[in-house]
């Protein structure tokens, strides 16, 4: 279980003021010139030294991405951009930084920033965020006016400057290249790659987009060092984490935690276990709606982490943890996430257009029983006919959940299919 | 060059193309629908998706560059399921009414499926049905069948610079739209048609009449302007149902204006299919023979010298070259093509060409448009402008006929006054064309064709010398053409010959009483009020304007009715070929004039089309040198004196409605009611489209 002393998001429970003022006595700010003094190879080297990976889903080495950017500057804006498109379902993780820690963000904006050579950043905030951009916009006045962001921020040379951007609500924009093509004010669909946006970003620029949660932690890992965070968690998955607990849980919550927590720590220290014990648990959707679920059997022992989850055919995701006990009717609630993913496809690319619809009428008949039992073998073909296939990875997330379902719970959707025939007959 | 393995095989390929370039260079076809060689890269449709070593996932061949060492399989388990995959996709929500769609026999939905696709549906839910569109005249939607390739929106955004069409909605709700109902403006939105790989964007006047199966087709050239495209005349029977583009690099690479493309219906309406001769003030029907003996009796005891030939805006090199030879055996020096009234001599081939040829304005880095439209006047010639804007950065200004040519334009102002001051050196442009590497000027015929045309050719002239816009390897110099027939006469030297009146001479004369009979061939843009007592033979297709003022009328054969030579803007002479008869009595003109020459007791002894091209090919050896470009030698041209300060206009006051051909052609009529002049559309229409 994590230590107080190593936690990072202090502030996570908004118990104290999120302003300036507030965020100092909490150490943000605190020796930030000294930190972009030291120069962009240190920044880039303590944030790959830390093992930090990005916390948006695809976990990727967020130090290694760093590095793509362009090392020489040809006179023209770099962009990093925010991703605070939080729009995972099972997923509350950024919007807690936002409205409450407002400051960490900017802090680690002005970090990565000068980590690599940013002329700007534009921070993209989910459109129902009405709030947290609310605050996140009046953190940002004030540390304009404290000289903290803008113009020689901190007083180190280095000048970024930082822009609020509200979205309009749609999923696809927390894409990385959909959220560009939203941020350009065009239709939010993803673009493709190559080229990544480190050479070709938003307006044609290198860009670099980021997780809230990523950005958040780096002034975290930079003063306290590479080692610390490294420390924590398992080789390849260090550091702390921000977990979201829902569903058949006695405490909902959000909390920081150490990267490989085992999953039922996690949901019976934080959550207040499963309703009705652990026993009650029927699955787990462990990162967020686009990761296949793992059944009980694997819940009781499976680690929180990147690799761990991976091996148990799953993902970490968001780290949205979804909790379902044996009340729940698991075929509907995968066929109400293949309806998410069907009404978020941009539309784009045909497998994912075409593809989330079908698997989303096939779920609600299944979960009816409607259907004959090689319509499962067939709901799987078509899951693989859409997975790999896309332009960005919303195929993949429309897929994973169905294929979880299937591998899981075949004998369920069997059942249906022949108590219907069987009341049918009768 | 990077080396790539395609299926086992080792190849060199160019650096910086994509996978799909590479495969189509080793000769591997790559199945794909969004795909488009002169498009934008989109990467949507996922049909041409294949296996690259070391990629976990499949790769859109079409959007991947190659790398060296590549190792790309196109024939693999896993990329023929992926094309399987998709191609189920596509057709799960996809009508099934290919026996009524116009597309059908012509669909890449129908043969990729034949080859790569499921042999049954799995499909057990309901299809999507989606509303229909209503684009305007041209072009009719079937969007239930539309399978999202963009296409459309990236032709009409990209080539055509109309960005009309875009996507609303998201996920299998996403539908293609104008969003609002109103026909879409681009003179170029034909070419969606041809793009649209399925059958939701289908030709509006063709829709329903023919299956692509009963067509013949027959490879041409078009004479709606002076650009030359290439064209497929397809025809049934003997009717021209449609006409779709041919590929020419040089000239309109694979699209063609609306105006070359729709209005083929009117060559069916308001045809002159059999001779007529004014009787007692009435046109009445005739044989040949009382046709040639009309015009013999009137001409009997006429000098040459009170005859006149004037030649419109479709004539071919072979009527024009009888028209020559006809001239000269009844001593008539008063013939002129210039039926716009241009003040060109003809004397040197550079004075009325488009030197830089179109394919070249791809390499010249600063263009002036003077006294023209080229949007109007050549569509295509304006989409290579805005292809070398887009691509390469050309920088275009331009003098006079302030109009969007979708792309950025410096408008220096409107008069020859400004022309002056560039050719003197005293506006600030003068400083861009020395500057420029490759400088072009484009004239527009308008231009030459004012009072003070000499004048501003000369001015045209002087700016070329004047900064190095002729040297060895580039000419700058253009003279931007609007009809199909000029360049061909100029190049047979249909001029007035040594004491011969030019156009508006002939008129004068005609006016005078000087000018007794007077010869049109297909002229119907001149000024017919000033004909006065003349008698007037009109050898032509259409009743139009000429005919009804005519003492005698020839039936002449359209341009899709005859094999005959037109030379376009460039100087390049090309073919065109014979895809229906001419209707009823009509037939092929040059015909016509050989055996009007014998009943004149003149006769022209050419007997066959060999014999016309050869005696074409002394007159003009250019002409015989088909499909190629001849630089022309720079000479003098133009006559130095004042020019006014009248604004250019251009000559093109209705984009749809330009010669005998369109203006009898209903769709051109009503694009020109509905585009040009915003009237509503019917309502029928717009409502069907609804469904």
């Amino acid at each position: 279980m994590l230590r107080d002393r190593d936690r990072i998001f202090t502030n996570l429970y908004g118990e104290q003021p999120w302003n300036l003022a507030a965020a100092r006595r909490r150490g943000d700010w605190d020796g930030t010139r000294d930190l972009i003094l030291k120069g962009r190879e240190w920044l880039v080297q303590q944030i790959k030294d830390s093992g930090l990976r990005g916390r948006g889903g695809a976990g990727f080495p967020t130090g290694l991405k760093w590095s793509f950017m362009p090392k020489k500057s040809d006179g023209g804006p770099v962009y990093l951009v925010v991703n605070a498109d939080e729009s995972e379902p099972g997923t509350c993780k950024d919007r807690e930084i936002l409205r409450h820690e407002p400051h960490k963000l900017l802090e680690g904006i002005v970090l990565a920033g000068a980590a690599m050579g940013c002329t700007h950043c534009y921070i993209y905030v989910r459109g129902e965020f009405v709030r947290e951009a609310q605050v996140l916009e009046a953190a940002v006045r004030e540390a304009y006016e404290a000289g903290l962001i803008g113009r020689d921020a901190c007083g180190s040379g280095y000048d970024i400057e930082v822009v609020v951007h509200r979205g309009a609500g749609a999923y696809i924009c927390g894409e990385e290249t959909g959220l560009l093509e939203s941020l350009e004010g065009k239709k939010g669909q993803p673009r493709l790659k190559p080229p990544f946006p480190a050479q070709v970003g938003l307006y044609g620029r290198p860009t670099t987009v980021n997780n809230v949660e990523t950005i958040a932690v780096v002034p975290a890992i930079l003063r306290r060092g590479a080692d610390w965070f490294a420390s924590l968690g398992r080789p390849n998955n260090t550091g702390t984490k921000i977990f979201c607990i829902s569903g058949h849980v006695n405490r909902p919550c959000t909390v920081e935690e150490e990267m490989g927590i085992p999953l039922r720590e996690l949901i019976e220290k934080h959550a207040g276990g499963v309703r009705d014990g652990w026993d009650n648990l029927l699955a787990v959707i462990p990162g967020g709606s686009s990761v296949p679920l793992i059944p009980k059997s694997v819940c009781d022992t499976v680690r929180m982490d990147f690799d761990a989850l991976r091996e148990v055919g799953s993902g970490l995701g968001t780290a949205g943890v979804i909790v379902m006990d044996r009340s729940t009717d698991i075929v509907r609630a995968i066929a109400r996430l293949s309806r998410f993913y069907m009404h978020e496809s941009c539309g784009q690319c045909t497998p994912c257009r075409e593809g989330t619809g079908w698997l989303w009428r096939m779920m609600e008949r299944l979960a009816r029983g409607e259907a004959e039992i090689e319509e499962i073998d067939q709901l799987w073909d078509v899951t693989k006919q859409i997975e790999g296939h896309t332009i960005c990875a919303l195929g993949d997330a429309a897929a994973w959940p169905v294929q979880g379902l299937i591998r899981h719970f075949r004998d369920e959707l069997e059942r249906r299919i022949r108590a219907r025939k069987s009341r049918r007959a009768a | 060059m990077p080396k790539v393995t395609i299926d086992g095989k080792e190849y060199e390929v160019p650096a910086g193309i994509t996978v799909f370039q590479a495969c189509e260079l080793a000769g591997i076809e790559i199945p794909h629908f969004c795909y488009h060689p002169r498009l934008n890269i989109a990467g949507n449709c996922r049909m041409c998706l294949v296996e690259v070593e070391k990629s976990p996932k499949p790769v859109a061949s079409c959007a991947m560059p190659v790398m060296d060492g590549m190792v790309i399989r196109t024939d693999t388990p896993m990329v023929h399921k992926a094309r399987r995959g998709v191609l189920e996709f596509l057709l799960i929500n996809h009508p099934l009414d290919c026996p009524i769609c116009d597309q059908g026999g012509e669909c890449d939905l129908q043969d990729l499926t034949l080859f790569y696709g499921p042999d049954h549906s799995r499909y057990r839910e309901n299809k999507r049905a989606v509303a229909d569109k209503y684009l305007g005249p041209l072009i009719s939607t079937h969007m239930t069948r539309c399978i999202h390739c963009t296409r459309c929106i990236r032709f009409l955004t990209e080539v055509a610079g109309v960005p009309e069409l875009g996507g609303v909605h998201r996920g299998e709700h996403m539908e293609i739209t104008n969003y609002i109902e109103r026909a879409l403006t681009s003179e170029l939105q034909g070419n969606i048609i041809d793009l649209c790989p399925v059958g939701a964007l289908n030709s509006k006047p063709y829709e329903y009449r023919a299956r692509s199966w009963e067509l013949r087709k027959t490879e041409s050239v078009d004479v709606m302007d002076a650009v030359g495209a290439n064209i497929r005349v397809d025809s049934r029977g003997n009717e021209v149902m449609r006409i779709l583009p041919r590929l020419h690099e040089e000239v309109n690479e694979e699209w063609i204006s609306d105006r070359s493309r729709f209005a083929c219906d009117g060559l069916k309406y308001r045809r002159l299919d059999v001779p007529m001769v004014r009787r007692q003030g009435r046109l009445e029907e005739a044989d040949w023979r009382e046709a040639f003996r009309a015009i013999r009796d009137r001409l009997a005891g006429l000098s040459g010298d009170r005859i006149a030939f004037v030649v419109g805006d479709l004539a071919c090199c072979e009527s024009m070259l009888l028209v020559r030879e006809l001239a000269a055996r009844l001593e008539c020096p008063h013939l002129d093509c210039r039926q716009l009234g241009e003040k060109l001599s003809g004397r040197v081939r550079a004075e009325y060409l488009f030197n830089t040829t179109i394919a070249g304005i791809e390499r010249a880095d600063l263009c002036l448009l003077v006294g023209t439209n080229p949007r109007w006047e050549a569509p295509l010639v304006n989409a290579r402008i805005r292809k070398a804007w887009r691509l390469a950065g050309l920088e275009v200004a331009r003098i006079g006929c302030p109009f969007d040519l979708t792309y950025p334009v410096e408008h220096l102002g409107d008069s020859p006054t400004v022309l002056e001051a560039v050719a003197e050196g005293r506006h600030p442009f003068a400083r861009r064309l020395e500057a420029a590497e490759r400088p072009m000027l484009v004239l527009g015929a308008g231009a030459v064709a004012r009072p003070d045309g000499a004048a501003i050719l000369h001015l045209a002239h002087r700016i070329a010398e004047r900064y190095g816009l002729v040297r060895e390897d580039w000419n700058g110099f253009n003279l931007l053409h609007l009809a199909a027939a000029r360049v061909g006469g100029l190049e047979l030297g249909l001029v007035p010959g040594e004491g011969g009146r030019d156009l508006a001479g002939i008129l004068e004369g005609a006016a005078r009483g000087e000018i007794e009979a007077l010869f049109l061939l297909g002229a119907d843009e001149i000024d017919l009020d000033r004909l006065a007592d003349a008698f007037v033979v009109y050898l032509g297709t259409h009743g139009d304007r000429a005919a009804p003022r005519a003492d005698v009328i020839l039936p002449g054969a359209a341009y899709t009715e005859k094999n005959a030579t037109w030379v376009n803007t460039e100087g390049r002479p090309q073919r065109g070929r014979l895809a229906v008869f001419p209707p009823g009595e009509a037939r092929e003109d040059w015909k016509i004039l050989r055996a009007l020459s014998e009943a004149l007791d003149r006769t022209v002894p050419l007997d066959t089309v060999a014999q016309v091209r050869a005696r074409m090919a002394e007159v003009a050896p250019t002409l015989s040198m088909v499909d190629a470009v001849e630089p022309a030698e720079w000479g003098p041209f133009g006559e130095p004196g004042p020019v006014s300060d009248a604004p250019f206009v251009s000559p093109v006051r209705d984009f749809y409605l330009t010669n005998p051909i369109t203006r009898a052609s209903p769709t051109m009529r009503r694009c020109s009611r509905e585009i040009l002049h915003g009237e509503a559309p019917p309502e029928e229409e717009v409502a069907l489209s609804h469904g």
